[in-house]
């Protein structure tokens, strides 16, 4: 099986992977990063969303070979040690999560909008939502938590 | 999804013999259409050719009258362009509204074109604006390379290396999205470039079609009003839970008219 | 206690953290020492003959460790799988109960029943092999939806069901309803379906079974909202292996929504297919899969008549109610459309007479069982529409006919025509509250913005009852359910203080880890810092029912204050004895023993010390440790109600609806989170604008499923909804220790006629009177065309 370097939360990690490896597999099955979660296989739902490069992508609707030589982030890399991103801390203030399974790919998401925009507003929000999808909070506490967590990344209180 | 064999190629020459090469070799771009056809085993490749180290593919920029459009460029990136929103303002709204984020993030305007999926957004700008698709090989006018149903004029081994868009004086586009999957149930492009007026529509058949009717009025008077009236068959519409082919037509000329009026 | 982290503050969810930092531990996170993985072969016909199944091809592939069929376990002896509740017929006789096999033996009966299981080393090769069984089909005439199943002549599901009937049951007094009627000012009739859904929790359903051989112990980690229920159903039905040889996992649980009450035959198979390849063996579905094996929810259609005298008060209620069952009986199918259903008929509304005949039908479709509300929001919507059309009909007000039936608090508690006794509720303080929130005074103001800008708005209404905290066992045990329905709580108070819940309850989103630590803090004033709540393991959990009818705070909240008081009771001895006071005279409060009327106290923390290290201590007449368990048996169900007010606006032109203000006034009895509570009816409320506006599952009349994947089926997104209004009235429930009655389901109970009454309510104008959920565009539009035809032929 070829093997494939990939670098992931600022570690680079090499692996055995056949071509045909989604991101997400490559994530979830070797190293064992089950933080990030597998809803659908249409590439809808987003549960999968992770950064590569920066950017929200859905980590099934990509191979973990196109993935060499880029650096990606994981839920489990956001956090800085024990203290909670600005935005993983806002989820939780403002009740952003019930279940916790769609969570990753929603706070992924989120701050790769609150990157681009400073401060955005609902509608900005709920737009660019629109590749996550969550049953259990009828998302107003996601927004909620989304606009506050953009202060918080920007140096306000989340 | 079944195993293929990966490759790297770093040139557009060397992508296309390697593609030549294979029998059933597809290419990769951005992924967004070819992965879920994958993950479904609606296509089984031997071989999975990707551009991204492919250089040169992802650059946008304005000669003269036209913008021109690497083949490689992703959604997000024409959505945020500065020279497509200073030119072609409506071509940067129609990318921003492809998909979701995490798509535009990734999915590329050659990709996508290529793919011709019918429900997709990008086939209606190029077919209202009259581009042209560069591929490593030559120039194929927009109205010539969507054949039909996933079809297109490329050959088995033609790479789209690019897509030229002439400016438009104005343009706008229109959709009206399928609630679940976001595609395009009907999506109108109305541009009015040195070439005249074009009215396209994508989503609302097999293939994109224009509106020649709708065009000769707006050629006339452009305005919403001059589409009063104008009502595009039913026989040759898609009809699906979403949307019967009837209220596809009627959704033409809604999304006709308030591109026409966003064109102002 | 009530301070910071008592009942009523907002706490902040100690669960949080770790879903936040991608540690949460689901059950596919779990790969165990030699995991092995398995994928079913699925029947892509609604009814067929199973000819032949060829395993050869797949058993040869690479990886494979076995290929199993319905008849492996027929000869394996595996039970099917059971139907938790059975009803009666009208004439006193049994339902129809079929067979239920864990795989198919000689016939598939709807798309997704699963024919085979193959079993390989990775997920890759058990696909691989999946695709090489080879099945020849004799396929047959399906009873595809409600309409194909119940037409003359339609194909039967089971040759045990003529007309393809489950059962024929009713409710209520027929020749009263017939008097009432007799007398009636006013006639009012309704028919409409209530729509079919799939439930859709983000997780789609896994199972990992695993076998010992040393010590012959199977375990089960699954997605489910009750593994001690699970264990049972195995031990006593399926497995056939002894509750103490068989722990049942539960580990973080993404959703539920009651899609993962029941016993599926996944667990089993996973279980039984352990032992035979000598590996655990893990399934995991794939959201398509989902769509065609997850148990979906309503599917009614329903014929309604409504009685009302000269000064508009109601009098009587006749209800005919068609129910789809799906092929097999899922575990609490038979409740939902009777007990669940029927028996809330009476909605808020003095009713003197109501009579109900529900009809459950077999179709070649996967099964139909509790969603989100089961059988309440069916109930509701049924009603409000048809109090709705009444209004009209009448030429009364909407909100003035339902203050005119509503209850009166003065009437509690209130036995209905069908079965329930409400025991407390003020229905015009919720009205009245809900109508204040969403200024309705100038919605007038809001119309006209609206029509302004080319847009119509409507405005809809619907009060609602619900009932929760399923329930007296006893009770139900007459009605036909097989299980009782108490809960089960231990509350182990460790040597310093620190405390440990275990609770039968099953936190899948609820926050319980957050909401049952706020009972300890508040009653023995420890930090919730200090708490932990352990649920969803049947090894560690003395016994529970688990999660679903908004029952874990009313139940088994009451569970753990019924334990939480020996605690106290046996800390009193324990103080009495240190502080040399009688026992009478020793009070509890606020974290510290005292003698009543001094300033002798011991902490309560000094008392479980002593009371694991008993130097000084009354070690005659007690025990030592601070450890107690409860059961806890409902004495009644709750009555959670309310008013849900909803605002939309349509673009006529393309028929999109938009919900523009969703105000909503619960009376959910006494909250213990407040921040949990809102969150758990903005929820509800999604899911019920879903089910209004967006969501259908439709099955064909050959039964092919026509929206099997997130590319045809309308989930709410983000941007289809607006921020919600959420305020709440509180009346303590009377009967359970805590006054609290349950909010899981409100919103999916409360909003879906309102949001449908606000889509009428603006194309009334227009002359549209009728149209079905989900609203989509092109309903709207042709409802539109239609009336608008129609008003053109009159002129």
């Amino acid at each position: 099986m070829p093997k494939l370097t990939l670098r992931v939360n600022r570690q680079t990690h090499t692996i055995d992977c056949s071509a045909s490896t989604l991101l997400v597999e490559a994530l979830r099955e070797q190293l064992r990063l089950t933080g990030t979660h597998v809803g659908c296989d249409t590439s809808q739902c987003g549960a999968c969303t992770v950064h590569v490069d920066g950017a929200s992508v859905k980590s099934c609707t990509m191979l973990a070979v196109e993935a060499e030589g880029a650096e990606i982030t994981t839920i489990e890399g956001l956090a800085d040690g024990d203290k909670l991103h600005p935005m993983q801390a806002a989820f939780q203030e403002h009740h952003g999560l019930q279940c916790g399974f769609c969570t990753p790919g929603m706070v992924m998401s989120a701050v790769d909008l609150c990157k681009r925009v400073k401060a955005p507003s609902e509608p900005e929000v709920r737009t660019w939502l629109e590749g996550n999808l969550c049953r259990c909070t009828g998302y107003h506490n996601i927004v909620k938590a989304v606009m506050a967590g953009a202060d918080g990344m920007n140096g306000g209180k989340p | 999804m079944k195993d293929f064999v990966f490759h790297r190629p770093s040139t557009v020459a060397e992508a296309v013999a390697m593609l030549k090469a294979r029998d059933d070799g597809k290419f990769l771009a951005g992924g967004q259409s070819l992965l879920p056809v994958l993950k479904l085993e609606l296509a089984e490749p031997t071989d999975v050719i990707s551009l991204a180290g492919v250089p040169g593919l992802r650059d946008i920029r304005v000669d003269g009258d036209r913008v021109i459009i690497g083949a490689s460029c992703t959604h997000d990136q024409v959505a945020r362009s500065a020279e497509v929103k200073a030119h072609l303002p409506a071509l940067a709204a129609l990318a921003h509204h492809i998909g979701d984020a995490q798509v535009r993030n990734r999915g590329t305007i050659g990709g996508s074109v290529a793919h011709a999926d019918p429900a997709a957004d990008y086939p209606a700008a190029l077919i209202a604006l009259g581009a042209t698709i560069k591929t490593d090989r030559r120039t194929i006018a927009a109205d010539d390379f969507f054949t039909g149903l996933f079809a297109t004029a490329l050959e088995r081994d033609e790479l789209i290396v690019a897509v030229h868009f002439p400016k438009a004086t104005r343009a706008a586009y229109a959709k009206f999205a399928h609630r679940a999957s976001k595609y395009a149930v009907v999506g109108v492009m109305v541009a009015e470039t040195a070439a005249g007026v074009r009215v396209a529509v994508t989503g609302a058949a097999g293939v994109v079609f224009r509106v020649p009717a709708m065009e000769a009025a707006l050629s006339k008077a452009f305005s919403a009003s001059s589409l009063d009236g104008i009502t595009v068959a039913t026989d040759d519409l898609n009809s699906d839970s979403e949307a019967s082919a009837e209220y596809r037509a009627h959704l033409i000329g809604v999304m006709a008219k308030r591109a026409v009026q966003a064109c102002a | 206690m009530s301070g910071a982290e008592g009942i009523g503050a907002s706490v902040r969810r100690k669960e949080d953290r770790r879903f936040l930092l991608g540690k949460g531990r689901y059950t596919d996170d779990i790969v165990l020492p030699d995991q092995s993985y398995a994928v079913f072969v699925r029947s892509p016909y609604a009814h067929a003959g199973i000819t032949s199944i060829d395993t050869r091809a797949a058993c040869e592939m690479p990886g494979v460790l076995a290929v199993l069929t319905g008849k492996d376990t027929v000869d394996a002896g595996l039970g099917g799988v059971p139907c938790g509740w059975l009803v009666k017929n009208k004439d006193g006789s049994n339902m129809v109960e079929p067979p239920h096999p864990s795989l198919a033996v000689d016939v598939a009966r709807h798309v997704g029943d699963p024919v085979a299981m193959v079993i390989a080393t990775s997920k890759a090769a058990a696909r691989a092999a999946a695709t090489a069984v080879a099945v020849d089909y004799d396929v047959r005439p399906a009873a595809g939806n409600l309409d194909t199943a119940t037409a003359p002549g339609a194909p039967l599901v089971w040759d045990a069901a003529p007309g393809n009937i489950c059962f024929d049951w009713h409710i209520g007094d027929p020749a009263t309803t017939d008097a009432a009627f007799a007398k009636a000012a006013h006639v009012v009739e309704i028919e409409l379906t209530n729509s079919r859904v799939a439930p859709n929790a983000m997780e789609p359903r896994a199972a990992n079974g695993h076998f010992e051989a040393s010590n012959d112990q199977y375990t089960l980690y699954t997605t489910s909202q009750n593994p001690h229920l699970t264990r049972l159903l195995l031990a006593a039905f399926t497995l056939h292996v002894p509750e103490h040889k068989l722990r049942v996992v539960a580990p973080d649980v993404g959703g539920g929504f009651g899609s993962k009450i029941f016993h599926y035959a996944e667990e089993l198979l996973v279980l039984w297919a352990s032992k035979k390849v000598g590996r655990p063996v893990k399934w995991t579905s794939e959201r398509m899969e989902a769509f065609v094996t997850d148990a979906h929810g309503r599917d009614h259609h329903s014929k309604a008549q409504l009685a009302v005298d000269a000064n508009g008060k109601f009098i009587g209620l006749r209800v005919a109610t068609l129910a789809n069952m799906g092929a097999y009986l899922s575990t609490f199918a038979p409740a939902v459309p009777t007990y669940l259903y029927a028996t809330l008929l009476s909605g808020p509304y003095d009713f003197p007479a109501i009579y109900a005949e529900v009809k459950a039908i077999f179709t070649n479709t996967v099964a139909v069982d509790a969603y989100r509300g089961a059988g309440r929001p069916e109930a509701a919507y049924l009603l409000e529409r048809l109090v709705d059309k009444a209004a009209r009909q009448l030429g009364i007000d909407r909100i003035e006919l339902r203050r005119k039936n509503l209850i009166q608090p003065s009437q509690f508690p209130y036995q209905t025509q069908v079965a329930l006794q409400y025991d407390i509720g003020d229905y015009q303080a919720t009205l009245d509250m809900a109508l204040e929130r969403n200024d309705h005074a100038h919605y007038e103001q809001r119309r006209q913005a609206s029509a302004k800008r080319g847009k119509l708005r409507g405005f809809g209404i619907s009060t609602y009852i619900e009932a929760c905290g399923i329930a007296p066992s006893a009770l139900v045990g007459a009605l036909g359910a097989r299980a009782g329905l108490y809960e089960a709580a231990n509350v182990r108070v460790h040597p310093t203080g620190s405390v440990t819940v275990f609770t039968g309850t099953h936190s899948h989103g609820q926050g319980h880890e957050t909401t049952f630590a706020q009972l300890i803090a508040e009653r023995l004033g420890v930090s919730i810092q200090n708490v932990e709540i352990v649920h969803g393991d049947t090894d560690r959990i003395p016994f529970g029912m688990g999660t679903y009818g908004s029952r874990s705070a009313a139940v088994g909240g009451s569970a753990i204050v019924k334990a939480l008081d020996k605690i106290v009771d046996k800390g009193k001895k324990i103080a009495a004895h240190l502080l040399e006071a009688s026992v009478a005279d020793i009070e509890f409060k606020d974290g510290q023993y005292r003698v009543v009327g001094t300033d002798r106290v011991k902490a309560f923390g000094e008392v479980a010390f002593a009371a694991y290290v008993p130097h000084n201590y009354p070690i005659d007449t007690v025990e030592p440790g601070l450890d107690e368990s409860a059961f806890y048996d409902p004495k009644n169900f709750t009555f959670p109600g309310g008013t849900h007010l909803v605002e939309v606006e349509i673009d006529p032109d393309t028929g999109v609806v938009e919900v523009v203000d969703v105000t909503i006034a619960d009376d959910v009895g006494v909250i213990i989170n407040p921040m949990i509570v809102d969150g758990q009816a903005h929820g509800g409320l999604a899911q019920g604008i879903g089910q209004a506006l967006y969501e259908e599952a439709v099955y064909d009349s050959e039964g092919q499923l026509a929206n099997d994947s997130y590319l045809t089926y309308t989930m709410p997104r983000a941007a289809d909804l607006p921020m919600f209004k959420v305020g709440n009235h509180v009346t303590a429930c009377t009967h359970n220790p805590l006054g609290v009655k349950g909010v899981g389901e409100t919103g999916a109970i409360g909003v879906p006629p309102a949001v449908i009454g606000a889509v009428l309510d603006a194309l009334a104008p227009l002359g549209v009177t009728d149209i079905s959920m989900p609203a989509t565009p092109e309903k709207v539009w042709r409802a539109i065309q239609a009336a608008k035809a129609a008003t053109g032929k009159k002129a």
